[in-house]
């Protein structure tokens, strides 16, 4: 071993374990954004690894440097101004892009060297000859495509660009999909046989593959399938680090699959759905309406904001339960001054976040975050439940299944083994909705019957705007 | 590196990863999902090897150089919205009676 190598060796081993240290600094919140930025070191620490090996050993031809610099600055600069500019209720389909990214990235590599086998590789690795490379290219191919289109159709999904077309609710999506997975099956193996022209049909068949896959999934179980997605790209990450002979790469590609795979485990149990209904199981709604229609609503009282108001004022703890409805609305800045009024009125608030509330798991924390709530009052499912007894009021923002008590009575409905949050137990709950429709496991919920429950109908900012408008008349907050 | 070490290398990651990340609380979870993404932007380095090693071949480094910009927009992107995500956490709740 020579001097490079050795510096190399030690870079990268230093890397892998600031990574692992960056990921596991991610785990909490004092030490989460020192961790980010460790994690970003390590990173640039790997690129100068790597550059000082190849200047220490081969040298860097000036034709490369242009072309290293093209490339990075483009990137980089495209990333940093999104990264600025996005705002927080679009996370989960910013982080969709960069993923998709990621993985057309290991695509372009793994393409790159199919195309035009590199002379002279790393020692004793001879470049497209062997199995070992062709399988790893190939990974490398299917799983970058797949990530790649499947993250840029989750995205439009997100957006609104792009709607669920009818037919992929239909059975015969499955089989376009067989057909086409089938089909770089094929490709997949043509390839290793040694007929090279046939990556493009690899290219095509896993890019269709990866669309046909993402585009019947519906919107709610679009975070289910961006975790998965985001695991993909680690994968995509370890086979190029097969291509190109790089334990560096192995690694950290391994830990974000692992990641992925993880955090998708757990968006799943917060919904009660298995990854196989969610992947193959189209829309939950389309199916489980004909089978839960267990009756319709008989005892709905509705009100209006002035009583919400009234019984606010007289409350001394009041629970805030926030869900999608609410990130939609982006009524989150508005909810907060309520509860800054409710404060200085000296009623306790506590806002209860269910595991997955919001648009992904923890999203609901970033945005009440940037709404200013402080970190304190966020409180997670299970330290906030035994609470609700002795709780006065509870307002539920655009929350709907994590409500619904049927989770914990009723044993034949759908919800059933959800862990929900027990807003039931509580003296007074407002449920403020946009309408009578059902949440998106088009069920029933049999909170809104309780003779607790009260209907506040409208939007969620309006309602939170008129709300502030009532509690300044009755002089809330007003010290 | 030998194929069968590359695979313990493979193995002994994964690991790791389920280690690391099995004990987040769902708070972190958006952040962390971010951050773990930028981390998959490493791909960047392969990136740059297909450049370094291009040597003169104009197509592959104009593919190299895509292929970095990709990475490099994942990465840096990655991490400063993760960094944009985690500053609203730290940020000191002063205003709490």
């Amino acid at each position: 071993m020579n001097l490079p190598v050795i510096i190399k060796f030690v870079i990268d081993l230093l890397a892998v374990l600031l990574l692992a240290l960056g990921i596991k600094g991610l785990s909490k919140v004092k030490s989460a954004r020192d961790a980010n930025r460790l994690a970003a070191f390590a990173m640039s620490l790997s690129v100068v690894g790597l550059l000082s090996y190849y200047l220490g050993t081969s040298g860097i031809a000036i034709q490369s440097w242009i072309w290293i610099i093209i490339g990075s600055i483009i990137g980089s600069l495209l990333g940093a101004i999104l990264a600025k500019k996005v705002p927080m209720t679009s996370m989960p389909e910013t982080v969709a892009l960069f993923n998709g990214c990621g993985g057309m990235s290991s695509l372009l590599v793994a393409l790159g060297v199919a195309i035009f086998p590199i002379s002279g590789g790393q020692e004793n690795f001879d470049f497209f000859k062997s199995l070992i490379n062709e399988v790893s290219i190939s990974v490398s191919i299917f799983v970058g495509a797949i990530t790649f289109t499947g993250s840029i159709v989750a995205m439009a999904k997100l957006q609104g660009w792009l709607s669920t077309p009818g037919w992929t609710q239909s059975k015969f999506r499955h089989f376009v999909n067989i057909v086409f997975a089938v089909a770089s099956l094929i490709a997949f193996f043509d390839l290793i046989n040694g007929n090279t022209s046939s990556i493009w049909l690899l290219v095509i068949v896993s890019s269709l593959l990866g669309i046909g896959v993402t585009l019947p999934i519906g919107g709610a179980d679009m975070p289910v399938v961006i975790s998965l997605l985001n695991s993909y790209s680690g994968i995509a990450a370890a086979a190029a680090g097969f291509v190109v002979d790089s334990q560096l790469l192995i690694v950290a590609g391994a830990m974000v699959g692992a990641a992925g795979l993880i955090l998708t485990q757990v968006m799943c149990k917060g919904m009660n759905r298995s990854l196989v209904s969610v992947l193959f199981g189209g829309s939950l709604s389309a199916q489980s309406t004909a089978s839960s229609g267990s009756g319709e609503y008989t005892n709905i009282t509705s009100c209006s904001v002035e009583e919400c108001a009234l019984t606010l004022e007289a409350a001394n703890k009041v629970i805030i339960v926030p869900g999608y409805g609410l990130a939609v609305a982006q009524a989150q800045h508005t909810l907060r001054e309520v509860t800054k009024k409710l404060e200085q009125n000296g009623i306790e608030v506590v806002y209860a976040i269910h595991p997955v509330a919001g648009r992904m798991p923890g999203h609901m924390n970033v945005l009440l975050a940037e709404a200013d709530v402080p970190y304190e009052q966020l409180k997670e499912m299970d330290v906030v439940n035994p609470d609700f007894p002795a709780t006065d009021v509870v307002l539920v923002l655009g929350a709907n299944d994590v409500v619904n008590p049927q989770a914990k009575n009723d044993s034949s409905s759908p919800l059933y083994g959800m862990p929900v949050l027990d807003v039931q137990e509580a003296r007074t709950v407002f449920v403020i909705k946009r309408g009578m429709s059902a949440g998106y496991s088009g069920i029933k919920n049999d909170l809104f019957d309780l003779p607790n429950t009260s209907m506040v109908f409208g939007d969620a900012k309006k309602v939170l705007n008129d709300l502030i408008g009532e509690l300044k008349d009755l002089g809330v907050g007003e010290k | 590196m030998s194929f069968i070490s590359l695979l313990w290398v493979l193995l002994l990651g994964s690991l790791l990863g389920l280690e690391l990340i099995g004990k987040v609380p769902p708070t972190l979870h958006t952040p962390l999902m971010s951050g773990a993404n930028a981390i998959s932007g490493i791909t960047m380095l392969a990136a740059l090897t297909l450049i370094v090693k291009a040597e003169g071949n104009v197509p592959l480094l104009i593919i190299g150089s895509v292929s970095l910009g990709f990475a490099l927009f994942n990465v840096v992107g990655g991490f400063f919205v993760t960094d944009r995500m985690l500053a609203m956490f730290s940020r000191k709740p002063s205003n709490k009676k």
